[in-house]
């Protein structure tokens, strides 16, 4: 869909005509990332963070095609070749580098893109189907960078792959045969390998495909924005292009600088040192953890404990599952009809005075140790975690008053509306 | 021709045409079915992979208070010699105070209740507990402990404390001779 006072696709000259009467291809991308694209006018940076996310989709697929080039996904050479790519093929410490930071950069974008959402409630109708397919697109980015971890074949890509299966195995009853499907075997090994090489080259392409779903969808009411007011006449768009492809270039060019600061300056400051020892399945490290993606999921995997009518072991998984698939359910969790969380004042305490600091306690004891105080730590933040979605916010859209919302987007950026003093369009401002 | 009329109607009953239509379906997924089980059969484990056989494992040079780390279907196999104080505390602990209740005499061969033969699986999410090698971490139970999510397990190798749900698993092994096991 687009607005009423879309630009219109006009092909200019003999190609471009005879390709709009055949495959209309130009035409689908102006109207989509082109002038024809009417956004609102005010969108502040944290609208980068999409164009971002598929940005580092891109990189990850092209340095990864060029690894696939280099890597042997054998258990005897998987890690052999990697320190090949490092040390004798042109520019592969830069292509390894890059694809092994840019999955750091992938989820750094990802979970501000995700949080917001959060904030600014992106996720409410009518914007639920982008929101859903959202949460596909991290789940599958998951599975994507867990597998990859594994191929280089140190110690934390095996014994990774050991605990994730793992989880899978603390499934009553089908658990166990689904583990030994999963790996091949009873143990990590070459079977394993081989086959999360195939489906790591795979899943990126799936990725992709959702992520077209996931513009489609957006494409269909139009992005939100920071008041989370409707569009409502053209004074409250600019084009996309150039107005946001400029922004999103100036965005991307930030990342690119702190991207590459990392993979030239500090290539391994987000990696694991134990994963430059080779996988030794007789010897687990002293100091394992995930991925520092991982880390708030993982903590709230080890915070169960205590059997309480299911072993402690199935609650885990349970609730780290849980923890993601509950965001399914967010757009009839929370039933206020206002967006924003610039004008839900109880909204706006929970998400930075709870959730927030929720997440980076989370995020803190999935990296420490499974020793106290982290374990009690992770227990309440957890506690909390699921609280907050299930109870504080179904709770605060139906007792809070919000604050008075700007009857448009040109109000809100301009400080009036003409079309307001005219009385010309007297829809509720929501 | 009252009846015939009746029957005429074709939409009225069950026609055998109705019938052409579910065993044309049920062919067309029982097909598909078929095309599906052996692209999931496939990633079971493959014909070398079970032909994984047992292990002999000697165990005369163990000392009291040491353990081996050996190979068992390319999964870590501990044998530990117990001292004394180990099998005494082992012994201790009232079995049905435990989360999987088992003794120590269940747990070991009988005239060899000093040997302790267990997967180095943890039961929790598979990692290696530390406490076999000298110098490891042996956990708040004299016996194992998992660095991955902190489980502990006593001298018999039982479940104490952490997310593990069972204690550490004695393969099937038996003594050929009085210094050497068979495992598996």
């Amino acid at each position: 869909m687009s607005f009423p006072w879309a630009r219109q696709y006009e092909p200019k000259n003999a190609v471009t005509k005879f390709l709009d009467e055949k495959l209309p291809l130009p035409r689908l991308v102006y109207n989509a990332v082109g002038a024809g694209y009417p956004v609102p006018r005010n969108l502040s940076y944290f609208w980068n963070f999409g164009v971002l996310a598929g940005f580092f989709l891109v990189v990850q697929i092209v340095t990864g095609v060029v690894l696939a080039m280099h890597y042997a996904a054998n258990a005897q050479v998987a890690f052999a070749t990697t320190e090949h790519i490092m040390r004798d093929v042109n520019w592969g410490w830069l292509m390894r580098y890059a694809h092994a930071n840019g999955a750091s950069f992938f989820f750094i974008v990802v979970y501000l893109h995700i949080f917001r959402g959060l904030f600014y409630s992106s996720y409410k109708a009518p914007r639920e189907m982008i929101w859903l397919l959202g949460v596909v697109i991290f789940l599958l980015m998951m599975a994507t960078a867990f597998m990859g971890y594994v191929l280089p074949w140190g110690q934390m890509s095996f014994w990774g792959a050991k605990v994730i299966t793992g989880l899978f195995g603390a499934i009553p009853l089908v658990g166990e045969p689904i583990q030994v499907w999963l790996l091949g075997g009873f143990a990590p090994d070459n079977a394993s390998l081989n086959r999360f090489f195939s489906l790591h080259f795979l899943l990126p392409f799936v990725i992709a495909g959702v992520v077209i779903l996931h513009i489609w969808a957006l494409h269909i009411p139009g992005s939100s924005n920071p008041t989370g007011v409707e569009v409502k006449s053209e004074s409250d768009t600019v084009p996309f292009h150039p107005y946001y492809t400029a922004k999103d270039g100036f965005g991307l060019g930030i990342a690119l600088l702190a991207y590459f600061a990392l993979v030239f300056f500090l290539p391994n400051a987000l990696g694991h040192p134990d994963n430059y020892i080779e996988a030794n399945p007789l010897s687990t490290p002293a100091h394992i953890v995930p991925e520092w993606y991982f880390w708030p999921f993982y903590a709230i995997l080890r915070a169960f404990t205590v059997d309480f009518i299911l072993p402690a072991k199935l609650w885990g998984v349970i609730a780290m599952f849980a923890s993601i698939l509950l965001w399914f359910f967010l757009p009839w969790l929370d039933k206020s009809p206002v967006r924003s969380g610039h004008y839900r004042p109880l909204f706006r305490k929970f998400f930075w005075f709870g959730l927030i600091p929720a997440m980076i306690i989370l995020f803190i004891c999935g990296g420490a140790p499974a020793e106290e105080p982290y374990v009690m730590l992770s227990q309440i933040a957890t506690a909390y975690y699921f609280i907050h979605f299930l109870v504080i916010l179904p709770i605060i859209s139906s007792v809070e008053k919000p604050e008075e919302l700007p009857y448009s987007i040109t109000e809100a950026v301009l400080g009036s509306d003409k079309k307001m003093v005219k009385g010309e369009n007297a829809e509720p401002a929501v | 021709m009252a009846d015939t009329t009746a029957t005429a109607n074709p939409e009225d009953g069950v026609r055998r045409r109705d019938f052409l239509d579910i065993a044309a379906v049920s062919a067309a997924g029982i097909g598909g079915l078929a095309v599906v089980y052996p692209l999931v059969s496939q990633m079971a484990p493959s014909k070398d992979v079970l032909a994984a056989s047992s292990t002999e494992v000697d165990v005369s040079a163990i000392e009291p208070g040491q353990a081996i780390k050996a190979v068992f279907r390319k999964q870590p196999l501990f044998v530990k010699r117990l001292t004394a104080a180990e099998i005494a505390a082992a012994n201790a602990t009232p079995a049905d105070s435990l989360r999987d209740p088992q003794t120590l005499a269940e747990r070991t061969k009988e005239g060899h209740e000093d040997m302790l033969v267990t997967m180095g699986v943890c039961t929790h999410l598979g990692c290696v507990p530390l406490g076999a090698a000298e110098g490891e971490v042996k956990g708040e139970y004299g016996g194992y402990f998992c660095p991955c999510h902190g489980s502990h397990y006593d001298t018999a190798g039982r479940i104490r404390k952490g997310p593990a749900p069972t204690n550490l698993e004695v393969p099937e092994y038996e003594f050929i001779s009085d210094t050497v096991i068979q495992v598996g």
